[in-house]
């Protein structure tokens, strides 16, 4: 293997007949790896098991119920209210260039879903969109959500992740940690679940609002969890920080966390918290019904576009 | 301790020092006039980034300057009950014009030695505990509370992550947002980030003129978004920081005058406006028109994003 550890020789090397992009270097093995490999493994590495982030699309996919998700709230999205300007681009035109990378319209998406039989009100957060930062619009739409699952009287489960509160709306940013955590509040007042999973990574004005406040938290493994950043600390001690520091492990020691659960495990382990405090449990029937799964597309080992498009039976 | 002199405010240091050795009343009153003009002019055109040096002003009045003017008796409380006693965060129950408040705020330091024991006015997980124990009391006796924002940041450190700043932040939201007393926030210089808003989820915010309210300092963001800390003067006028900013954008009620200069120049008057700010509050309480309602409406609102639909 010490030939793909190079990877600078493979990104680089003009001959070389492996196609770009099928390998990879795992960030916690620094093994080099087979992308497909790994994304069949639920973007977890095939040696180690590091959990790698996912866009929120995929994780809608491995954590719902089959064709469970309905988007909520796609009419609200970032405002410029402060004419914020970096260089020459202003913050209006930072949005539209994260809405066309991300494909998202927002860096929380939130909707409706069954999750094994059970019905959930569901956010996810996803760090391809300014590293999920927290801006008015992603305050909003987790007040919605929150009232959505006052409204149908179903549990709330929210994936966090993010970079903190969003720079570029300044004090307004700030405000969405209180608005958030009033939210809180009236799900509190109102009796309904709250579940949220820390995933990498959850630092700051999210940290220190809504992720915090869940009635249960999990979390990945190996994410990195924490208020003020690494580089902060280090930058303003003069330190060097132990090992594993602001880790999933590292706050589950601490006493910040209900439990680490692995991505394979999450759906089963959030489906049963779910169901146990669910005012309105599924049935067994719906619970046997959550059990399909339409058959997997085949593993094509050689990429070959020819191949038939499986279809429905 | 020698007086510290901004940048900005080296001409009028001089045009005083002249006044002082002005020979003859004409003269004197002449450099007055000419004082003053120069004053209004510096004052008026103040850039946000100055406004960030006044509030960061070596010899700007501290939370116990301030809270030793306004009230007539204070009674500190110590400790959070679970781990430790936060210096940086000040507690305790005080008396105002005959009546009882419980009030909270974040102490800088003046010389070396108490900015150490204060850790600069940056809090740890155990200062917001405190402050959170200190208003569970005050909804308890059904008294009101004022809190005094002066603080950097929330620290950056390992035992603050490792005792939950995180946590002990969203807590304080929390509870603020359903707490059954009164709240009265006053910024009184620098009100930084989560550290400040720990404390802030108030039903009436007051800041002085020359103080500055932010999500992060300047320099740091600065550093992230222009990926050079020297645009920090680039990034404070961006980040909309000032008192008359927030007024704007609807973040704060009230903006308490500054004697001239700022408040350094004379801390009795500035005082002065505190207490008739907390008066005024402590009426309107009186007058039957407070409700929680209002203050969970008011945090309800904030922000503007765009909605397609409405």
């Amino acid at each position: 293997m010490a030939f793909f550890k190079r990877n600078r020789f493979l990104a680089s090397g003009p001959k070389t007949s492996i196609p770009d992009g099928v390998w990879m270097k795992c960030p916690g093995c620094k093994e080099t790896v087979y992308k497909n490999e790994v994304e069949d493994n639920l973007s977890c590495c095939p040696d180690c098991e590091h959990h790698m982030r996912i866009s929120s699309k995929r994780r809608i996919e491995i954590f719902t119920d089959f064709n469970s998700f309905q988007e909520t709230h796609t009419h609200i999205s970032a405002a410029d209210p402060l004419n914020f300007t970096v260089g020459k681009e202003t913050y209006a035109e930072r949005i539209e260039r994260a809405k066309q990378q991300s494909g998202l319209n927002e860096a929380l998406i939130t909707g409706t879903a069954k999750l094994r039989g059970a019905k959930i009100c569901l956010g996810i957060m996803d760090s391809t969109f300014i590293m999920a930062s927290m801006s008015s619009a992603l305050g909003e739409k987790f007040c919605l959500l929150a009232r959505d699952a006052i409204k149908s009287q179903t549990p709330l489960v929210i994936f966090a992740a993010s970079g903190g509160a969003r720079m570029q709306e300044g004090i307004l940013a700030l405000m969405q940690m209180a608005k958030t955590a009033d939210a809180v509040r009236q799900l509190n007042e109102s009796k309904i679940p709250y579940i949220v999973i820390l995933t990498d990574p959850t630092t700051g004005g999210v940290f220190a609002s809504f992720a915090s406040l869940g009635d249960f938290i999990i979390a990945e493994p190996n994410a990195y969890i924490g208020f003020a950043g690494a580089r902060l600390i280090e930058g303003a001690l003069k330190v060097k920080l132990p090992d594993g520091f602001q880790s999933s492990e590292y706050q589950f020691d601490n006493g910040f966390i209900d439990q680490i659960v692995k991505r394979s495990d999450l759906r089963d382990y959030v489906g049963r918290l779910v169901r146990y405090v669910h005012p309105n449990p599924p049935t067994e029937a719906e619970i046997k019904a959550s059990e399909f799964v339409p058959k997997p597309e085949p593993i094509a080992q050689v990429p070959d576009e020819t191949a038939p498009t499986p279809t429905e039976p | 301790m020698a007086e510290h002199i901004l940048p900005f405010e080296k001409p009028l240091f001089e045009l005083e020092a002249s006044v002082e050795k002005a020979n003859s009343d004409e003269e004197r009153s002449k450099l007055l006039e000419q004082l003053a003009q120069e004053r209004a002019e510096v004052f008026g055109n103040i850039s946000p980034w100055e406004r960030v040096q006044l509030a960061r002003h070596p010899q700007r009045p501290r939370m116990l300057d301030f809270t030793g003017r306004i009230f007539e008796d204070f009674i500190e409380l110590h400790g959070d009950r679970s781990l430790g006693d936060d210096p940086a965060m000040v507690c305790g129950i005080a008396r105002f014009q005959g009546r009882t408040v419980f009030i909270a705020g974040q102490q800088k330091g003046v010389d070396t030695d108490e900015k150490v024991l204060r850790n600069w006015g940056m809090p740890h997980p155990e200062g917001y505990r405190k402050a959170l124990r200190i208003f569970r009391l005050a909804e308890r006796f059904q008294l009101p509370i004022i809190t005094f924002v002066d603080t950097p940041a929330a620290h950056p450190g390992i035992e603050a992550e490792e005792h939950g700043q995180g946590l002990a932040i969203a807590q304080n939201l929390l509870v603020c947002s359903q707490l059954k007393t009164p709240i009265l926030s006053v910024v009184l210089s620098e009100g930084g980030s989560g550290g400040a808003l720990a404390i802030a989820v108030g039903d009436r915010i007051a800041m002085f003129e020359y103080a500055v309210y932010m999500i992060c300092p300047p320099e740091r963001c600065a550093e992230i978004l222009w990926r050079d800390a020297e645009q920090k003067s680039v990034a404070a006028s961006a980040l909309r920081v000032t008192a008359p900013d927030l007024m704007e954008l609807g973040v704060i009620d009230t903006i308490l005058t500054e004697p001239n200069g700022g408040a350094h120049r004379d801390p009795d008057t500035a005082a002065a406006s505190v207490s008739t700010e907390i008066a005024a509050f402590l009426k309107e309480c009186d007058a039957g028109t407070w409700t929680l309602d209002k203050r969970q409406a008011r945090f309800q609102a904030m922000g503007q994003w765009v909605d397609t639909v409405s």
